[in-house]
């Protein structure tokens, strides 16, 4: 109300002589006074979600490598904060959030013509191009994990631009664009609830991460030598920035300084709560000892799972959320993985397929207008008396699933007929700091 | 002249080294090993997976004495680096051909 008593005094109301002028100009100055707030919100999230990228996801990555292979690693995240962004201006924008299709947009916002200041609804086009790019560039960064320590760079740049098109611009326009099949807000024929990327990063990007591991094969000599991480330090400082940075990711999915995103807010931060203490739980239980790696990669798997939920449900669904999302991922990484015995170098898999797999479906459970909007008629998930959501949420999933692994086998090919995609194996045991960059992270003479 | 040279706990440096000043050792060399005698490794574990660290960080010192003086240098290392647990490390010691001060060109006990 003190924003209105602002405006009610504001000279250019006072000023505008007749009452319809006045109202006029008063309905001009809210919607001002509305749309800087916005703005100004949206875009400190998504500086926040670039934060994520880098330094977040770099040094939690760059952490959990060995020493030898630390830059290119922090690498993958970094360049992708350049490939992505390009590639996002040129067509990427266009073909996630252009023109109405069912399964991708069109070329009407390519090069980012006809892309201004306008409004859309009340942020500015392009703090609205700018938020979706920094989502653009984390979820192939996300990737990086699974093949972490053997992929060539030239194979990764271009897999990663490959995977953009063929994966992540048409997931992100069936979840989110005009008149995508899975727009829960846009009459989608299967309307799949994911407030800010469940299905669209994390079920994406972990399930491409999986298909890249076992396409890659293992790292010359997993699982029998040691390749524990070298720098926990880093990763604890990066899963820190993560966090802070994924109050942009999910409050900033409500695209306005709103109520909804500060229940996304707070489902964020006791999503991930739960989810850390889940996962020190299951660890100290089977392992006999908490452990800080343990801790922190909790505390992830439950922003992921959050993720999809964050704008959709109340305080303790997101606890639930994060504590079931924090003991499944553990069983996945600590138990499962090694069961089957492929080498997801970092658990990107682990963490962002399964966590984002969990999050989308208990999303379709725990989803309530009552965050959303209390005065809407609309039931959103099974609290709200709206069951078959769940079915809508497992179907979105699997759309996700199928779409991630088919365009990343296709990635991966057309990347080895061009260039190769594994390193040589005595690159590999250089280190690919060395071999592919030229550079070593910690001099010993200097 | 004696090499003597003591694998110790990294944590011991400090007393150790205090205590070879006090008797009035003028040089020592301190280098970062890893090793282990009969102290077995332990184990670690990251995200389930097992890894068995069985070379273990230690130090080593190594000091260069006139021969008169090497057991009262053996003696005071291990008072100072003894903690009576396994891993407390070893000392061996062996004969020294010759030594050189490079500033000067001082040889043997001259040099130390």
């Amino acid at each position: 109300m003190d924003s209105f008593a602002v405006v009610l005094l504001s000279p250019e109301v006072a000023a505008a002589g007749d009452l319809t002028g006045r109202l006029e100009a008063l309905e001009r100055a809210l919607s001002a006074a509305q749309s800087s707030a916005d703005n100004a919100w949206m875009l400190t999230s998504a500086a926040l979600v670039l934060l994520m990228t880098g330094p977040g996801l770099a040094l939690f990555y760059g952490g959990l490598v060995r020493r030898k292979n630390v830059l290119a690693t922090m690498m993958h995240s970094f360049i992708l904060m350049a490939v992505a962004s390009v590639l996002w201006a040129v067509v990427g924008y266009s073909l996630a959030f252009g023109g109405s299709g069912r399964f991708l947009g069109d070329l009407r916002f390519a090069f980012l013509s006809a892309v201004g200041n306008e409004l859309q609804g009340t942020i500015p086009h392009a703090t609205f191009v700018v938020y979706q790019l920094m989502f653009a560039i984390i979820t192939p960064a996300l990737i990086s994990g699974a093949f972490a320590e053997r992929i060539k760079f030239s194979a990764m740049l271009l897999f990663t631009a490959l995977w953009s098109l063929l994966v992540y611009y048409p997931l992100a326009h069936m979840v989110w664009g005009p008149g995508g099949i899975l727009n829960a807000f846009a009459d989608g024929r299967i309307p799949c609830l994911d407030f800010a990327g469940g299905t669209v990063v994390h079920v994406s990007s972990g399930v491409s991460a999986l298909v890249c591991a076992l396409y890659l094969g293992k790292r010359l000599g997993y699982p029998s030598e040691a390749m524990k991480p070298h720098n926990l330090v880093m990763s604890v400082t990066g899963a820190c920035l993560l966090w802070v940075g994924w109050f942009g990711f999910n409050a900033g999915s409500a695209l306005a300084a709103s109520r909804q995103a500060a229940s996304a807010f707070l489902a964020t931060q006791l999503g991930a709560a739960a989810a850390t203490l889940g996962w020190m739980l299951a660890e100290w239980l089977k392992s006999g000892k908490p452990s800080m790696l343990g801790a922190i990669t909790g505390a992830v798997a439950g922003l992921v799972a959050i993720t999809p939920a964050s704008g959709f449900v109340r305080p303790m669904p997101a606890l639930v959320i994060g504590f079931a999302a924090g003991v499944l991922c553990f069983y996945m990484v600590a138990v499962v993985k090694h069961r089957l015995g492929y080498d997801d170098s970092l658990d990107a898999f682990g963490v962002h397929g399964v966590g984002g797999t969990v999050g989308a479906i208990l999303t379709g459970i725990f989803a309530t207008r009552a965050v959303v909007d209390p005065t809407s008629e609309r039931a959103f998930g099974w609290v709200d008396g709206n069951p078959v959501q769940v079915l809508y949420q497992l179907a979105g999933t699997a759309v996700a699933w199928v779409l991630a692994a088919a365009g990343t086998v296709v990635s991966l090919k057309i990347c080895d007929r061009v260039v190769g995609v594994r390193v040589e194996p005595e690159h590999e045991i250089q280190g690919l700091d060395l071999s592919l960059h030229g550079e070593e992270a910690y001099s010993y003479e200097t | 002249m004696k090499k003597i040279e003591a694998i110790i706990q990294p944590s011991k440096l400090e007393e150790v080294k205090q205590a070879l000043i006090g008797i009035g050792v003028d040089g020592m060399t301190a280098i970062e090993v890893r090793g282990h005698g009969r102290q077995k490794g332990h184990k670690e574990i990251y995200r389930g997976h097992e890894y068995v660290v069985d070379l273990l960080p230690k130090l080593k010192l190594e000091i260069v004495v006139a021969d008169s003086r090497v057991e009262e240098v053996v003696e005071t290392l291990m008072r100072a680096a003894r903690t009576g647990r396994i891993g407390d490390g070893k000392i061996f010691i062996s004969h020294v051909e010759d030594a050189i001060r490079i500033r000067n060109a001082d040889r043997g006990e001259a040099a130390l």
